[in-house]
Parts: structure tokens; sequence; C-alpha cells
């Protein structure tokens, strides 16, 4: 992951609209963007139509960006907003709420109830394209919030500071999102993956 | 001092246990329960495989070119699709 975006692009010449700078960045993060929308989303038009977003909304903010969150962040903060729209859109009834939230502990416990070690199943079995669809859908189980915090911690590689500067959210709601999160994932990992081992040792 | 950490406890450095940034101290406490602890020596190679396998579906999830085209017209930026390395 890219941390010093201030270096490599000039922020002055993307406040005063170069197009070659524009095109630049939006290079540099196309994927990165796509990519968050995508998981989040699950759908590929809905993530196209927020990358588009995205970018049309950074273009025209750019002339008054300051500089005060780093540009990487500042983008992923508009993709962010987008893709919840675009949820909040299609189930209004869903809780999104980001903010901290009082009972950020107490929903669920911490899950912890699989012990089945998977880790020694060959590679092309952990990442067969099946395997693949099974971790988008796992991921897609997992409530927005937390969802989100993976996503750009553990896909897009943020730090927990970055996650928490985008998010706007204190790095502790971040750690505690992220480590449920993962968990809730690990869960449901290894409820597919051993399976697979059961039937490899038949 | 064999201050030893409960399966409990565990959880809650595991996040930082894995991704590294744990202190020495805490980190030495968590080697010498998973080495006596089945389960939770599972839970930390299992939430590893875990993490790693996001992390390479991620790297293999690219912009298709046709998506990367159409946003450079929304864009009206057009003259620079080429221009990808
Ligand atoms: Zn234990």
């Amino acid at each position: 992951m890219n941390e010093n975006d201030l270096q490599e692009f000039s922020l002055q010449l993307l406040r005063s609209g170069d197009r070659a700078e524009v095109a630049r960045l939006v290079d540099a993060y196309s994927t990165k963007i796509y990519r968050l929308a995508l998981k989040m989303l699950s759908n590929p038009q809905d993530a196209e139509d927020v990358l588009q977003n995205t970018f049309l909304k950074a273009m025209q903010a750019l002339p008054k960006f300051e500089g005060r969150s780093s540009l990487s962040t500042w983008l992923y903060r508009i993709a962010v907003n987008e893709a919840l729209m675009t949820i909040r859109r299609a189930k209004p009834e869903v809780d999104i709420t980001l903010k901290n939230g009082e009972n950020e502990d107490t929903d669920d416990d911490l899950l912890l109830t699989s012990f089945t070690d998977w880790c020694c199943l060959p590679e092309g079995e952990l990442m067969s394209s099946e395997a693949q669809n099974h971790l988008d859908k796992a991921i897609h189980k997992l409530p927005e919030k937390l969802r989100i915090v993976f996503i750009l911690r553990d896909l897009e590689g943020l730090s927990i500071r970055e996650t928490s500067e985008t998010l706007e959210l204190t790095e502790t709601a971040i750690k505690t999102r992220l480590l449920r999160a993962r968990l809730k994932l690990r869960e449901m990992l290894s409820a597919y993956y051993g399976e697979r081992l059961g039937q490899e040792k038949i | 001092m064999r201050n030893d950490i409960n399966c409990d406890a565990f959880l809650e450095e595991l996040s930082d246990y894995v991704d590294g940034v744990l202190g020495d101290t805490l980190c030495k406490e968590i080697e010498r329960h998973i080495e006596d602890c089945g389960n939770c020596r599972v839970v930390v190679d299992t939430l590893k495989k875990t993490i790693y396998l996001y992390h390479e579906t991620a790297a293999q999830t690219l912009i298709p070119a046709e998506v990367r085209e159409r946003l450079f017209h929304r864009l009206s930026l057009e003259d620079f699709i080429q221009e990808e390395k």
C-alpha cells in the first residue's frame, strides 16, 4: 500500500484541474476503489456506479482539497460514503450507523466455536474458484459496519490509523470491529474448509 | 515472573498478535499459552490463514479493462485511456 501519495501527486496540479495528473490519480486508485465497492456491495454494476461517482465527486472537490487528510484517506472516505448510500437506497431498514455505538461490545459475544485445523489443506483447494466464491459470500454475511472495517484494513491494507481516519471512528472502535469481523469470518471459513477436510480424509 | 495468560485474555490480544504489533512481553505470553493450549493454537493458525486468503483474493481483484474505459469516458478523460502501463 502506498503511503506517500502526497509526494507522488502534485496537489497543485490536481487542484488546478490538470487532466493528466487527474488521470494518473484515477489509475492509481481505480482498482482500489472498485474492489472496495465490489466487496462491499457484491454487485458489479453497483460497484461501477460507486467507482464513477467517487471520482466525479473527487474531481469536483479537488480544487478545494486542503490536504488535511491524505489523498488516499480522502478518496476512500468518498467511496465509503457512496457505497453506504447505495446500501441505504436498497435496504433503508438496515442499520449501518458507522458511528461509535454505546452497545459496541454487547450485540453479540466474540465467538469461538470451531477448532478444526484446516490450514493444511492444499493451496489449490483453499483458493479454488468455489472457495473464493465462498470467501465472498462470507464477507457479505458480515454486518455492514464490520464489513467495511475488514475491507479497508485486511483487503485494502490500510493501517488501523488510516482506517480510523477514513471512517472517522476511534482506533479502539476500529480494533474492536476488526477483531469481530475476523473472528466471524474465521468461523465461517472453518465451517466450509472443515467440511472439505472431512471429505479429504474419507 | 510467570504471568500466565488465559484463553479469554488471549482473545483480546489476538488481532494485535497476528498483525505482529504486540509488545514483546505479551507476545511471549501468548506464545507460551498456545504451546500448551491446542484450541488457541488452532485459532491463531486459522485466523492467520483466513486473513491471508482474503489478502490473496483481493490481490486478484483488479478493475476490468472495460470498466476502466467507461470510467475514463465518464470523467471526460478519454484521451488518457491508452496511458495505463
Ligand atoms: Zn487457550
